[in-house]
């Protein structure tokens, strides 16, 4: 029977749950780097033994992480993010030039096709990459000097790129968004990019419709339809069926369209799931009540699911990488909370349960799905 | 000459290195900020990064380094440290500033 491994970063370290396709009874392992922030866990898709971590620390900087054996056993790698060439500047919060400074990884990316291959998002926004396993480090630096980057600012949380994309039919197909930049591809394996934020409204910048400057909170993709992108943005849900070139909103009738995270089913292209979140200055569910929200049509028609999920004085919020779907016959859906949950639903959405109740706030979510 | 000098790091870099409270480092030739990160990081090659910043070698902003009831946080790299870290009866000491409420 198959079975599943749920890697869950926290703000006090890495916790690795663990169950069987019934997604019924786990164990929890951790906590892993005890008393670090652990922004990302991911497992290679090519070798699910070898798993990556972002192990962070205001006071001691970033450390890398590398598992060969499932989780069981950790060992430091490369640790060394250095800008190519002269850094340069970007917008700071009022509006003054700031010098790009390494600050941590957000976001780790695995290659489809080779476990020693993977992608690091960072923040101050840069996208480097590794070909021996995680030991050394090159910033694809042609996203940094494609020219808009002096004028890409900071976010609440920080100038992070937080999501890259893979296109599973073209290894030099890369999607990658940024906090508050917007989204960007690379059609050439890195070495050029462009903007891809046309049909993005945001009203908290002086243009909203420029081509850059989207405080984009996440971006998904379906591996078997790789040109068509779903967003949560800061508000506003989107898609796009021309990889980025153009997007749509697809908000419909979602209570609010605030929100980080979104993903979608797994066997199901246009079913996607989102967690709507009252409003920028209220980072909690509407009234709280913890509802994800599900789209069986891509968009606009969205139902509330709410069965197993606390439905009164709910306040956390659920962060832009805490949401992850696994790929067994009936696709489980899982996200994390600011207050410590980690729910699953082992039936596509339909009901809930939470495996762990008092974890640290959860910083992200991944799930592996092995033999 | 040879000395050796006890380092106590913050409970995360233990965590880190894999070691209990601290470490005891031999250095050849003079004893000074410098000398005595450089061995640590060269026994303990995860800690690069942790204390300086890699590229400048910068003490990083939020770490702190007493000894002898003394802040050397703002001392010169390779100013000598006390004698009685370098001659092992005082640890130097590597703290996490303290941040927070």
């Amino acid at each position: 029977m198959s079975r599943v491994r749920v890697l869950v970063g926290t703000r006090k370290g890495a916790f690795i749950l663990s169950s069987d396709g019934k997604r019924k009874d786990w164990s929890v392992a951790g906590p892993h780097f005890a008393g670090w922030e652990i922004y990302h866990l991911k497992g290679s898709p090519v070798d699910p033994n070898r798993i990556y971590a972002s192990q962070t620390s205001g006071w001691f900087g970033q450390v890398m992480q590398r598992s060969d054996d499932g989780g069981a056993t950790w060992n430091p790698i490369g640790n060394q993010f250095v800008y190519d060439g002269v850094p340069g500047t970007h917008q700071w919060y009022d509006g003054t030039a700031h010098p790009w400074e390494f600050k941590r990884v957000w976001h780790i990316e695995p290659s489809l096709i080779c476990p020693d291959t993977l992608y690091a998002g960072a923040e101050d926004a840069a996208l480097f990459h590794s070909t021996d396993g995680g030991v050394s480090w090159q910033e694809l630096s042609g996203l940094r000097k494609h020219g808009t980057g002096p004028a890409w600012q900071p976010g609440a949380g920080g100038m992070c790129l937080h999501s890259i994309l893979l296109d599973p039919g073209n290894p030099e197909r890369i999607f990658i968004a940024i906090s508050a930049a917007g989204a960007f591809r690379t059609d050439d394996g890195g070495k050029t990019w462009k903007p891809i934020n046309r049909g993005l409204h945001s009203k908290y910048i002086p243009d909203p419709t420029a081509a850059v400057g989207h405080c984009v909170h996440h971006i998904a993709m379906h591996p078997s339809r790789p040109g068509t992108l779903f967003m949560q943005k800061h508000w506003d849900v989107m898609r796009s069926d021309d990889a980025g070139e153009n997007w749509t909103r697809i908000s419909g009738n979602l209570p609010t369209d605030f929100g980080f995270v979104i993903d979608v089913h797994a066997h199901e292209p246009e079913t996607l799931y989102v967690v709507p979140i009252k409003s920028d200055s209220e980072h909690f569910p509407i009234d709280g009540q913890l509802r994800v929200y599900r789209s069986r049509g891509g968009g606009n028609e969205w139902e509330s699911l709410t069965k197993g999920l606390p439905q009164s004085n709910c306040y956390v919020n659920v962060l832009r990488d805490a949401m992850a779907v696994d790929s067994l016959d009936s696709c489980g859906v899982y996200f994390g909370t600011t207050g410590g949950q980690v729910y699953v639903s082992p039936d596509a959405g339909d009901t809930w349960q939470a495996i762990v109740h008092d974890l640290p706030a959860v910083l992200s979510i991944e799930v592996q799905t092995l033999p | 000459m040879s000395s050796t000098v006890r380092v106590e790091l913050p409970a995360n870099l233990c965590l880190l290195a894999g070691v209990h409270y601290g470490v005891d480092i031999s250095l050849d030739g003079p004893v000074t900020q410098r000398t005595i990160l450089d061995t640590l990081e060269t026994a303990y090659p995860m800690l690069r990064g942790t204390i300086r910043d890699y590229t400048t070698q910068q003490r990083r902003a939020f770490i702190r380094f007493f000894a002898c009831e003394q802040d050397l946080s703002h001392a010169a790299p390779d100013d000598s440290v006390p004698d009685a870290v370098a001659q092992g009866r005082e640890p130097f000491l590597i703290i996490g500033a303290i941040a927070g409420g």
